[in-house]
């Protein structure tokens, strides 16, 4: 037992991983019960997502709860290549240089909610795909769990390298999720979203590798990547603002692909709309993750100068994002690709509100990255279930679901107002903390200093809330209201061997449930979530960060104002008034 | 009992009841779901009235502070963690005062005549329930459960949720008849265009939450939660005015509140006029403390409404709809509601939105009943003379007509005329605007009555007579209408028991911040004049649509250019679409062909370098094995060339 | 009493000729043959150079060289089996699949 809870994280990452390989040992004919060991392997491993939640939760340290701090928890560390033990290298043997890789990993507030959410969804996905993949059930299911461990080694890992690996390897599963089980445009699909991601992240490998010389000629003794040294780089201003820019730009070419910020989304409407509507959920709810999970984790607070001197920028693309994200959603004919769009506009909030450096904005940015992928995902998984039955996701060939199909309206409508941010489901709550950190982001108040965003973000940003409700609404409205209209040859596969009922079925339902719970917690009474994420921000990103920050007055510029200046008037006024 | 127990339970009981509707209303309850939303709103409504009890009966020196306070229920979620005041979460909070106190009692009487008037509406004539019954009586008591939250909220963010919680409900409910696309297409638009100002009112949030670090209005509204606006107020309740214009259909947002009229006319009744798009109101009046101390504001605030009350009155006279006609008087009352705050006459606004409430739910009410009777068919020019049939609902009809039209001593009468009167002694103007629109609100009011219900009987196609309403929709009207009738003698004239309970919440009154603006007259000619301004209106629509009907025609013919327009509702609809929403849809094609077409070529243009690279290329690889081989020699014989002749 | 130079030098000697077979004949058997000649002969130089620095090294390498040099074999004359089963001839001009 105690082998279990100190190796925890390590059997979290290696349970699907090793559940696909145990898969193989199944005849290939048998598919019933590949997927039905599949979904098992996946709920196992939400199990072991769960305990190891409540496990962090127990763990203290001098009786301080890590929770309460935002320390890291259940730390494993073992050497992967190379040996931590070793002194500094023999004169003679300078020329080698020693390379320290580990298997280091370890969870904190922030990457605990990712893995939940990923732990979540993708038994739902796995559950969801029952019916719709019959074929080469063995190969689609492995790579399923593949994606889920690798996904899971993500949010887990503390060492650069090790996290890149992970990284990258969640292409190669998800490449083949698209290419053989996806749409009509399926290779083109997979190729395109396989080289954008990958051409960016060979960049950002550059960069992996510089910090890591870096560690070793700062005199690490190796080519360290363990987290805590590289974070230490820049704390004891090991790296210049210079270096800090072009490490900053390296890591962006690899996250802001895979976010994806304007205008280098083009990838992800393609593959979305392709991909079989499992891997749209992955893909939606937890690759887009890895992207703002990276900014958050290494951009932000590894380069603190450069994340302070090019958040400005960042944030502008973010709210080009918003808007034109939103806009291209509107004039969709395509149910997947209107989503997929909306996708583009949501994470631009994500990235905003976590450029604002600002705790409401990282908080808001942390949750909306969950939101985003229990709204998102549930309402691809609403659109599969629709094409499921009518084969087709085109806006114009069916409307008026409403009248056949009551519970799917039901959810649908449901997943839609979470998506457009309906106060008392999970959307408002990211969505307001963002606007808030980004409104706020330029003034020091309350002991953190001023930010480099300001009101004029936070207005812009805002129109994205009414444009969000344009598109969702323009959506509900075409399939689900209006005269009842179906495709004209419906009525022929209505009554084939194994077609789906009218309404959801049981399964299907019981798939968009435990969502909507998640959505309504979330919502309404999300203190819990509050409390493990908040001190981890603050401990392991706005620590790092607010050295950096300019202090007070600096960015202070409201509409051609210095703030300063206001501020001082305005304190003028209250004492003249009162 | 203490009083946040009151008010969680008038909130649970309405929500109760939508969820187990929701819950148990499609397989058990079908045709009975009405009872468990009468039983929940009846619940309420005991309640309010318990807890309005309460807080009367609060001395009035205490009042000050306790009403300052606000009942925590929880902790919902904090925006910032670190440092000291930061650690404060946003609570799920209530304030109970008396301005909350009037509110509740206003949406939940007139909320539990509704729930039972559509018990009877929602059938057809063989008392068989109309298709999604139950989901009529869930919405609806989501509704009204969102609507007390709204009234209830301790802070701003909270205030929010209620705001976007109703208007979720306004949407649900106006598509209700989703099959139509023209209820769909209404119920989006109003969800849209109420968001737009929404909008804006998230950003008054922010700017307080940003000069104040707090949103409850317990800390806002302290003096030192003023002391920090300083300066930032006119910003502020600009912003937050936003909300309210979008939310109470003011110009220029008020295209959506027409359009709602494509929800059952209960909604109508209740959302579309009683409760819901009073919001704007409650929260200005809420907000008083910041309104009052920038003028800007206030003048923005009265000049919208005045121009508003206005403007929504020539359109209502053109109408044939009548429950659209009765929307544009709606948007018209609000206007006054409005004009009334801007004058810092606050207590007079509140006094209207309730008596507003009764006589304009009744109206819709009996439009509803009209409407049933016909067939579904609203159109006037199609029946006439009803009234003989009819004997109920033209009874009430014309007691909500008279209290709209301001006629001495029924309800509208006393509100409207505090109003004028304070307006008055503001700015003459405005006052003149207000004054032209009671006039016209009487005539239109009265050009409806005389075409519907009076002359000689005139029946749609397939409908054979005019028969009364059944007993569950006449007995709620019945009780409305003394409502109606007799609700302004509850706050009657300066000084009456309603607007001395307002007063020690509501900031601003007249005398406190205009003490020199001379009143031009005295507060009984004010009454007269408004008196005889709607009995001028009246008789000249008994003139004209009884007496001469030719005259109407001849000035719609004789005035074309201007008739078409404000019959066309002054083509701002048509303004709108052609300036914001068809550029804003082009512009997303545009994006989206911005992405097809240039990103992506952009993109091919860069995976265009590797692949001539390649063409170039290729013409090395011939595939015979020893070509390779070939290669691979001479590159071993260069490199040892190379080191021999290095060493 | 062979001395490392010679060793080598047999050794260079047996690489060349396995490098002009493998460039010159057309034939798969033989061509394999040659790249086993090839395979010899760095197999005597790393004796050669084992002797030369005094241990071991050199011969433990070729050891393991000559295991490699066997699996290889009975993997590469497999392929050639399969490559004549497939077109009936042996000629390595025939395969070239490659092209660009």
């Amino acid at each position: 037992m105690d082998f279990v809870t100190s190796h925890i994280l390590s059997i979290l990452i290696f349970l699907p991983i090793v559940g696909a390989a145990c898969l193989w040992v199944f005849p290939p004919r048998a598919a019933a019960s590949i997927r039905r060991a599949a979904f098992g392997i996946s709920l196992a491993t939400m199990a072991v997502a769960i305990a190891a939640t409540v496990i962090y939760y127990s763990s203290s340290q001098d009786d301080v709860r890590a929770v309460r701090v935002g320390k890291l928890g259940l730390v494993e560390q073992h050497d992967w290549i190379g040996e931590s033990g070793m002194p500094n290298p023999p004169r003679e043997r300078c020329h080698e240089t020693p390379l320290l890789v580990q298997f280091y990993v370890g969870v904190d507030g922030i990457s605990l909610p990712l893995i939940l959410l990923t732990s979540l969804l993708t038994p739902l996905a796995i559950w969801a795909s029952f019916h719709a993949i019959q074929d080469r059930a063995k190969e689609y299911y492995s790579l399923f769990l593949l994606l889920f461990g690798a996904m899971l080694g993500v949010f887990c890992s503390r060492d650069l390298l090790l996290f890149y690996v992970f990284f990258e390897f969640t292409l190669i599963p998800m490449y083949f999720l698209v290419g053989i089980w996806g749409g009509a445009n399926r290779r083109k699909a997979a190729d395109m979203f396989f080289l954008y991601t990958f051409a960016g992240s060979v960049l950002t490998f550059a960069g992996v590798l510089y910090l890591g010389w870096k560690t070793y000629a700062t005199g690490g003794g190796s080519l360290r990547f363990d987290l805590d040294s590289l974070y230490r780089l820049a704390a004891q201003g090991h790296l210049s603002a210079t270096e800090q820019t072009w490490l900053f730009l390296a890591f962006f070419a690899g996250f802001a692909i895979k976010v994806p910020l304007f205008p280098m989304h083009t990838w992800l409407p393609l593959a979305h709309t392709e991909a079989p509507t499992a891997g749209s959920v992955i893909l939606a709810g937890v690759l887009l993750k890895l992207g703002t999970y990276g900014f958050l984790r290494m951009s932000v607070p590894m380069l603190p100068e450069a994340a302070v001197n090019c958040a400005s920028w960042l944030a502008v693309l973010s709210v080009v994002g918003i808007i034109y994200g939103s806009l291209a959603a509107w004039v969709q004919t395509d149910m997947k690709k209107l989503v997929a769009y909306s996708s583009v506009a949501h994470l631009g909030f994500c990235m905003l509100g976590m450029f604002s450096l600002k705790m409401e904005g990282l908080t808001g940015s942390l949750l909306y990255m969950v939101n985003h992928g229990l709204s998102t995902g549930a309402l691809f998984l609403c659109v599969g279930m629709i094409y499921e039955r009518y084969h087709t996701r085109e806006m114009s060939k069916i409307g008026g679901l409403a009248r056949r199909m009551p519970v799917l309206t039901f959810f649908f409508v449901f997943f839609t107002l979470s998506s457009i941010g309906l106060p008392g489901l999970n959307g408002f709550i990211g969505e307001v903390l963002v606007l808030m950190g980004t409104f706020i982001s330029h003034t020091a108040q309350r002991g953190s200093p001023a930010g480099p965003l300001g009101p004029l973000y936070a207005a812009v940003a805002g129109t994205g809330i009414v444009l969000g409700a344009v598109y969702m609404l323009f959506l509900c409205r075409k399939v689900l209201f209006g005269p009842l209209h179906e495709p004209e040859d419906h009525a022929e596969h209505e009554h084939d061997a194994g077609a789906l009922p009218i309404d959801l079925t049981a399964r299907e339902v019981s798939i968009l449930v435990p969502i909507a719970l998640a959505c309504l917690y979330i919502g309404i009474a999300p203190k819990p979530l509050f409390e493990l994420v908040q001190p981890a921000l603050k401990t392991q990103v706005l620590a790092r960060v607010e050295p950096a920050m300019k202090p007070e007055g600096s960015f202070a510029r409201v509409a051609g104002r210095p703030l300063a200046v206001a501020e001082s008037a305005s304190t003028e006024r209250s004492a003249r008034v009162r | 009992m203490p009083s946040q127990t009151y008010a969680i339970w008038i909130l649970l009981a309405p929500l109760l009841a939508a969820v187990l509707i929701g819950a148990v209303g499609l397989r058990g309850l079908r045709d009975k779901s009405h009872w468990l939303a009468i039983g929940g709103v009846a619940a309420a409504l005991v309640l309010a009235l318990m807890l309005f009890g309460q807080i009367r009966a609060v001395p009035e020196e205490a009042r000050a502070d306790i009403f300052t306070r606000s009942h925590k229920i929880y902790e919902w979620f904090r925006p910032g963690f670190g440092g000291l005041a930061s650690l404060k979460w946003f609570d799920f909070e209530f304030r109970i005062d008396p301005l909350t106190g009037v509110m509740l009692v206003t949406v939940l009487s007139v909320s539990l005549m509704v729930v039972i008037y559509s018990s009877g509406y929602m059938r057809d004539h063989h008392g068989h329930p109309e298709r999604g019954y139950e989901r009529f009586f869930a919405f609806l008591a989501l509704f009204i459960f969102s609507m007390c939250l709204l009234v209830l909220a301790g802070n701003f963010v909270l205030l929010y949720v209620g705001w976007e919680l109703v208007g979720l409900c306004s949407y649900l409910l106006i598509g209700f008849y989703y099959p139509k696309p023209s209820a769909a297409a209404a119920a989006k638009k109003a969800f849209i265009v109420t968001r737009i100002g929404d909008f804006g009112f998230a950003m008054g949030i922010f700017l307080i939450f940003w000069r104040c670090g707090d949103v409850s209005f317990a800390y806002v509204f302290s003096q030192a939660g003023l002391a920090k606006l300083v300066g930032w107020e006119t910003p502020v309740a600009l912003l937050l005015f936003c909300g309210a214009v979008g939310k109470s259909a003011q110009l220029p947002l008020h295209t959506w509140l027409p359009d709602a009229m494509e929800g059952p006319s209960p909604v109508s009744a209740l959302i579309h006029a009683a409760t819901m798009v009073t919001a704007g109101v409650y929260m200005v009046a809420r907000c008083g403390a910041i309104f009052t101390e920038s003028p800007t504001a206030m003048a923005t605030v009265a000049s919208v409404g005045a121009i508003t009350a206005f403007f929504a009155a020539t359109i209502a006279i053109t109408q044939f709809d009548m429950k659209r006609a009765l929307a544009y008087s709606t948007i018209s009352q609000l206007g006054y509601m409005f004009l009334g705050l801007g004058v810092h006459a606050a207590d007079a606004a509140v006094f209207h939105l309730f008596t507003h409430a009764f006589f304009k739910s009744l109206l819709f009410l009996a439009a509803g009943s009209v409407m049933h009777a016909m067939g579904g068919c609203i159109d006037i020019r199609r029946f006439g003379g009803l009234a003989k049939g009819m004997k109920v609902t033209a009874f009430v009809f014309w007691v909500g007509g008279l209290a709209l039209a301001g006629f001495p001593f029924l309800s509208g009468f006393w509100s409207k005329d505090e109003i004028l009167h304070a307006a008055l002694g503001v700015s003459l103007p405005l006052a003149i605007v207000g004054y032209v629109t009671a006039l016209l609100t009487a005539f239109y009011t009265f050009r409806l009555i005389f075409i519907a219900f009076h002359g000689p009987l005139k029946l749609p196609q397939g409908v054979e007579h005019a028969h009364e309403s059944v007993p569950a929709m006449t007995i709620p009207m019945l009780l409305l209408s003394i409502g109606a009738a007799g609700a302004g003698y509850i706050g009657l004239q300066h000084g009456g028991k309603l607007n001395e309970l307002l007063r020690t919440v509501l900031v601003g009154r007249l005398e406190e911040h205009a003490p020199g603006m001379a009143h031009v007259m005295s507060p009984e000619a004010a009454m007269a004049m408004s008196g005889v301004l709607s009995a001028i209106g009246i008789l000249s629509a008994w003139y004209i649509y009884r007496r001469k009907p030719m005259i109407a025609m001849a000035a719609a013919f004789a005035m074309r250019g201007p008739y078409e327009l404000i019959k066309n509702k002054y083509y701002i609809d048509e303004l709108y679409d052609a300036v914001i929403v068809r550029p804003l849809h082009d512009l997303g094609k545009f994006c989206y062909g911005f992405d097809r077409y240039f990103i992506n070529a952009l993109l091919w243009i860069i995976t265009a370098i590797p692949r001539a690279a390649g063409f170039m290329l290729r013409s090395l690889q011939q595939g015979a094995i020893q070509g390779y081989a070939m290669g691979m020699v001479i590159g071993l014989l260069v490199i040892v060339v190379a080191v021999l002749s290095a060493t | 009493m062979t001395t490392a130079p010679q060793l080598m030098f047999i050794g260079a000697i047996l690489f060349a000729l396995g490098v002009a077979g493998f460039l010159t004949r057309r034939n798969l058997i033989i061509m394999f043959l040659c790249t086993e000649i090839m395979f010899q002969g760095i197999l005597l130089n790393l004796v050669g150079m084992g002797l030369m620095r005094g241990n071991l090294q050199g011969q433990a390498v070729g050891l393991f060289v000559l295991v490699v040099a066997a699996v290889e074999a009975g993997l590469g004359l497999a392929i050639v089996v399969m490559l004549y089963r497939r077109r009936g001839t042996l000629d390595a001009e025939k395969w070239s699949l490659m092209r660009g």
